[in-house]
């Protein structure tokens, strides 16, 4: 037999390759840091965040969050249109409760402007808020479950989600980018058909939190992947501005709602759940908990709902119904001079904040006098709960890092404005 | 005596000669403090037992467009042992613009100052990792200043060029 020949020739050659310097295969990659991008696409970033993460072996060194993938100038566009313009962009923030925010930015506007609203148009706005809240909680467990590799939960969560939208649709018209507040009241009335849906649906979700809860909370893979993940502090909490379940898991009874009852809240009876572990599964049940509150706060709101009217009589401010302003002067005269030139709010600045589901939700306008704020403020609450981030991710597996994304539940439409 | 005089007796004692004004629209209390002051007085009311403003909600900036000191920075600040939301302003003088960094006092003002940073163009003296947050890296133009169109400016987002 031939002997095997070489195929490289030149020994010098041969000699160089073996020596080259960048082949590594020698060395354990696990024994040096480095750096990954998580994001934007990863599918557990919610779309449009990115994590530059710095790895020692599977253990993470470091975390920098990158937001601004999906950032649309909001804060701008609400310096060149009037006050009214304005709600439909408020669904587009906190997309998963489109409701939540139109209430929060009317109350802010009327805050600024000194608007009186009837009850009646509170009261369904608190229906409307909570109910809002339940689907966004749905949104967050459901997805936050698949993160983690429980798929059959977000559909579920997704149908009961679909029940709250048939309600919004029969209510407001649309299903997603609802619009439904005015300034001063809500667009329309809701009917006995809307109020009996709700009253149905309240009816269904308690067994089926309960069939979600024994789906996963008596699962041993889900606890153990998500016990003592991600802990944060009361003190870290507090100084990193973070709100909303997120803050209340940590064990600091702060909700909006209590603490500067806005609508009718202070004549609603509710707990607010808190817990001291402040780990990735604590957030978890958090929202479960929330979501029992809202049914309550939901039953009491249809039980109390007063008769009346939904919109504020204020000519100057508020825009009269279409019937009067295609039979009556006056009324046409002022939905001109509102739709032309704004309901100009006097001179000064006001913050209002609520509770959203995602934290506190606040608005800062400052008013020059003329039909459109000077400067709006959004305090998002999902931009600063993503500030912990590289905090509660230090010393955390990968793996972990996507459920404590997954518990922070950030919302990027509201992160990047 | 109510919460507010006690708040406002409080800083003025203190900060009698840094303390511009005093406003009260809407129950919403505000006060403004000559900028150079800010770190103190940041310090001064977070860690006052009586006041004890822990939690940093919002900084955040106002651009006058036509006055002389042009720029406004505003923190909104709350103090869960009072419930109380606390409005600080502080008119800056320099050209550039440019204020005490409030980091050392609350974490949250980090992103917060980062992202009036990107917006206005104001610089935070010592702050730990001013970049921009929204906007690309080196991006130009500061797009909530008054003077930047709406539409944007052609031509300050480099794109694809044009093959033939």
């Amino acid at each position: 037999m031939e002997k095997t020949k070489n195929i490289y020739t030149d020994e010098k050659l041969l000699k160089s390759l073996l020596e080259d310097k960048d082949i590594t295969i020698e060395e354990d990659p696990l024994e040096h840091e480095m750096v990954i991008n998580m994001g934007p696409q990863h599918p557990a970033t919610h779309g449009v965040l990115r994590l530059v993460l710095r790895l020692d072996g599977e253990t993470v060194v470091k975390v920098v969050p990158e937001l601004g993938y999906l950032h649309r100038g909001y804060e701008k566009m609400a310096e060149n249109m009037s006050y009214y313009e304005y709600i439909p962009h408020t669904d587009r923030l906190d997309y998963t409760a489109t409701m939540c925010n139109n209430v929060a930015y009317v109350l802010a506007v009327e805050k600024l402007a000194g608007i009186e609203v009837p009850k009646r148009a509170q009261y369904i706005r608190m229906i409307i808020a909570e109910l809002s809240r339940i689907a966004a909680h749905m949104v967050a467990i459901g997805t936050f479950a698949m993160d983690v590799g429980a798929v059959t939960m977000v559909m579920w969560t997704f149908k009961e989600r679909e029940k709250i939208q048939n309600i919004f649709d029969r209510i407001a018209g649309a299903r997603f980018t609802t619009s439904y507040t005015r300034i001063g009241g809500v667009a329309s009335d809701i009917d006995d058909e809307a109020i009996a849906m709700i009253k149905n649906f309240l009816d269904e979700i308690g067994p089926s939190l309960v069939d979600m809860e024994k789906l996963l909370l008596g699962n041993r893979i889900f606890i153990d992947r998500l016990k003592g993940v991600g802990v944060l502090s009361k003190e870290d909490a507090i100084n990193y501005g973070v709100t909303g379940p997120n803050l209340r898991a940590t064990g600091v009874e702060y909700d909006v709602r209590r603490a500067k009852p806005y609508l009718y809240y202070n004549e609603i009876d509710f707990n607010i759940p808190t817990y001291s572990e402040g780990d990735a599964l604590s957030r978890y049940i958090i929202r479960g908990d929330e979501v029992k509150e809202s049914v309550k706060i939901l039953r009491q709101c249809i039980e109390k709902l007063p008769k009346g009217e939904v919109i504020a009589n204020n000519p100057k401010r508020v825009l009269p119904h279409k019937t009067e302003i295609y039979t009556k002067m006056e009324e046409l005269i002022h939905d001109f001079m509102i739709v032309n030139f704004g309901i100009n709010p006097p001179v000064g600045d006001v913050y209002f904040s609520a509770e959203n589901p995602k934290g506190e939700l606040g608005f800062y306008f400052v008013s020059n006098g003329s039909g459109q704020p000077w400067k709006l403020k959004i305090r998002s609450p999902s931009f600063c709960n993503l500030q912990v981030l590289p905090l509660i991710c230090k010393g955390q597996m990968v793996s972990d890092v996507i459920a404590i994304i997954g518990s922070l539940d950030p919302v990027m439409g509201e992160a990047d404005k | 005596m109510d919460l507010k005089t006690t708040i406002i007796e409080k800083i003025k004692s203190k900060f009698g000669d840094a303390l511009e004004e005093v406003t009260d629209f809407r129950e919403d209390l505000s006060v403004t403090i000559s900028p150079e002051k800010i770190l103190e007085f940041c310090k001064f009311i977070k860690n006052d037992n009586d006041l004890s403003f822990e939690m940093c909600k919002d900084v955040t900036a106002i651009d006058w467009a036509t006055r002389k000191n042009r720029f406004t920075v505003v923190y909104h600040v709350y103090s869960f042992k009072n419930n109380f939301n606390l409005r600080i302003k502080a008119n800056l003088k320099d050209d550039p613009p440019a204020i005490d960094s409030v980091t050392p006092v609350w974490k949250s003002a980090n992103w917060y100052e980062r992202e009036t940073y990107d917006m206005y163009g104001i610089n935070f003296i010592n702050h730990p990792d001013l970049r921009r947050m929204y906007m690309p890296e080196g991006f130009e133009y500061y797009p909530l200043r008054k003077d930047f169109p709406v539409m944007g400016i052609p031509g300050s987002l480099p794109l694809p060029e044009k093959n033939d």
